[in-house]
């Protein structure tokens, strides 16, 4: 690791975006992170409250954009942020998704759409095909959808919400059963909630389709040093976040089942 | 074992080689320490062990500084009954020894804490009386000679394992804590854990730690760290292990020749990664070979012969 990353730089917020009622986007510059790979995350630091790490949503030139939902004390301070109020960042850390040629599915549940648009924009530049599903409690927190539907065309969206508010009514999983037994898929990305890319690598696995989930966990240090955010042998901010179908075999008694918990106790998903 | 020039014996520990994970570092999981024995470590000392859970700080609980982080993380841990179970785990996984990490606010706690690690399997403790950012406990006690000699009185009386006293850089004369600690029977000692520190952001003007003080380690402390095993070394007859910002074996080799018997290996885990031990024994061997050393232990203290 490049100690320059891990240096905390401290910026204005240059732009707040109202995304959904839960849901921001923060955009802040930092010349490290703009070069961030769809994937990667930032720490971002609330001063004199809480430090968390991120997934990087977008990069625009030498800014970066993180979109949060605010769901803890730490990011309903950040909710009441406004544009010009200073900030602290370390990162880009981890890895990032593989561009993989050919045909690929994107799935996404909640805020877990945030690096896979990312992705897709890059897949998209590169001319993929590429195909999303994309999940969310309700219709108003969907997430992106417009911005999707410059990223892939209308017919290659599947939209659903639990309670039908928009789209299909049933979880992610639901359509992607169907669509997995009709087409062919040469990757698929997913990230969003830990029980939601359990079952989807499952389906993965049962079509043989390689499969790359970023996976979220406590985390500290963000440089693989603390340990709170071990799954298995690995360290999800360190070896991930981005874990390959190879990987999530040797750690599936811990996927969509434990994690540690601040004490360094096992606790359920 | 005879024919591996990187072995060493330590208090009673046999290791294959002369580096260990330094406390702090990954250590909650038998599956993160077993990462780290095939990265090349000789052994691993878990996470810092109390009687009750503790969750720790809020972040940020470590911070860059030039040459090294600082960090305060604010002794995480399950507590021993639940961790009791990972040890039992991890001594099924671990295929090196597993010395675990023990604080506690009182002497009899570092002795309860210290019993059910070695009940369940643990082969060595290593005292925390240096841990600089916890109140009542690490060097609170550790900057205290009288305090030392009362927890190490205790443990040693608790348990029938080796016994290793983590020492603090944090005072006017390490020689002084560590007689103290060896006089109580101490069986080895680690020098050093980490420097107090601070770090503030000048934009926001505040200290970014949530603890406001933390602990540095890393390159920065390394040449502190030196010179404590080397006065250790003259001053108090007993087992060393070097720690503090080893990176490169180059820097392994410097903490033997000034009187440790092995070396712990931290902060270099996040700088390069769990293989790093790999690298760092990899060089000291081929060392060994030009230097024509048959042994680790012809080199260690070789740098105070007259």
């Amino acid at each position: 690791m490049r100690t320059e990353l891990n240096t905390v730089r401290t910026t204005p917020i240059l732009s707040v975006k109202t995304e959904s009622p839960t849901v921001k986007t923060f955009t802040l510059t930092d010349r490290l992170c703009a070069k961030a790979k769809p994937g990667q995350f930032l720490m971002l630091w609330i001063p004199r409250v809480d430090e968390i790490p991120l997934s990087i949503m977008n990069t625009e030139g030498s800014a970066v954009s993180v979109s949060v939902k605010a769901v803890g004390d730490a990011t309903r301070h950040l909710h009441q942020m406004k544009k010009d109020e200073t900030i602290g960042v370390r990162g880009p850390f981890g890895n990032s998704f593989t561009e993989t040629p050919g045909k690929v599915l994107l799935v996404a549940g909640g805020t877990g759409i945030a690096p896979l648009l990312f992705l897709a924009k890059r897949l998209q530049a590169a001319s993929k095909h590429v195909a999303f599903v994309v999940g969310a409690k309700t219709k108003t927190e969907l997430l992106f959808i417009a911005d999707l539907n410059h990223v892939c065309t209308e017919k290659s969206i599947i939209t659903t919400t639990e309670d039908g508010t928009y789209g299909l009514q049933c979880l992610v999983t639901e359509p992607l059963t169907r669509l997995l037994a009709e087409q062919k898929f040469d990757m698929i990305y997913t990230c969003g909630p830990e029980l939601m890319v359990s079952k989807i690598f499952a389906l993965a696995e049962q079509h043989g389709v390689p499969f790359e989930a970023s996976l979220e966990r406590l985390m500290r240090c963000g440089i693989g040093l603390c340990g709170s955010c071990v799954i298995g042998k690995y360290r999800v901010c360190r070896d991930g976040p981005v874990f390959n179908s190879k990987q999530l075999r040797e750690v599936r008694d811990e996927l969509g089942i434990s994690k540690l918990g601040f004490d360094g106790n096992r606790i359920r998903v | 074992m005879n024919n591996n020039p990187l072995s060493v014996r330590i208090a009673g520990l046999e290791l294959r080689n002369p580096t260990l994970l330094a406390s702090g570092i990954l250590g909650y999981t038998a599956e993160s320490l077993q990462r780290v024995i095939e990265g090349g470590a000789g052994a691993v000392v878990t996470k810092s062990v109390g009687v009750a859970p503790r969750m720790g700080y809020a972040n940020p609980t470590v911070v860059q500084a030039s040459g090294g982080l600082i960090n305060a993380m604010g002794l995480p841990n399950p507590g021993i009954d639940e961790y009791a179970a990972e040890i039992i785990h991890a001594k099924t996984v671990v295929k090196a020894p597993l010395i675990m990490s023990v604080f506690g606010y009182s002497a009899d706690e570092f002795a309860l804490v210290a019993g059910k690690a070695v009940e369940a399997g643990a082969d060595a403790v290593e005292l925390n009386v240096s841990c600089p950012h916890v109140k009542l406990t690490g060097s609170e006690i550790g900057q205290n000679p009288k305090l030392i000699a009362e927890v190490v009185s205790k443990v040693k009386a608790a348990v029938r394992k080796p016994v290793i006293v983590k020492l603090t850089p944090n005072v006017t004369d390490i020689a002084e804590t560590a007689k103290a600690a060896v006089k109580a029977g101490a069986d080895a000692l680690t020098a050093i854990n980490t420097v107090k520190a601070l770090a503030i952001d000048v934009e926001t003007a505040f200290p970014i730690l949530s603890n406001v003080r933390g602990g540095l380690s890393g390159s920065a402390i390394k040449p502190i760290a030196l010179r404590c095993v080397y006065d250790l070394y003259e001053q108090v007859k007993t087992f060393i292990i070097g720690c503090g910002g080893i990176t490169t074996w180059q820097d392994a080799v410097e903490f033997l020749l000034a009187g440790a018997s092995a070396v712990q290996i931290g902060t270099a885990v996040a700088l390069e990664d769990p293989n790093v031990f790999q690298a760092v024994n990899r060089g000291i061997k081929t060392y060994l070979k030009k230097k024509r050393y048959k042994s680790v232990q012809e080199v260690v203290g070789f740098a105070h012969r007259t």
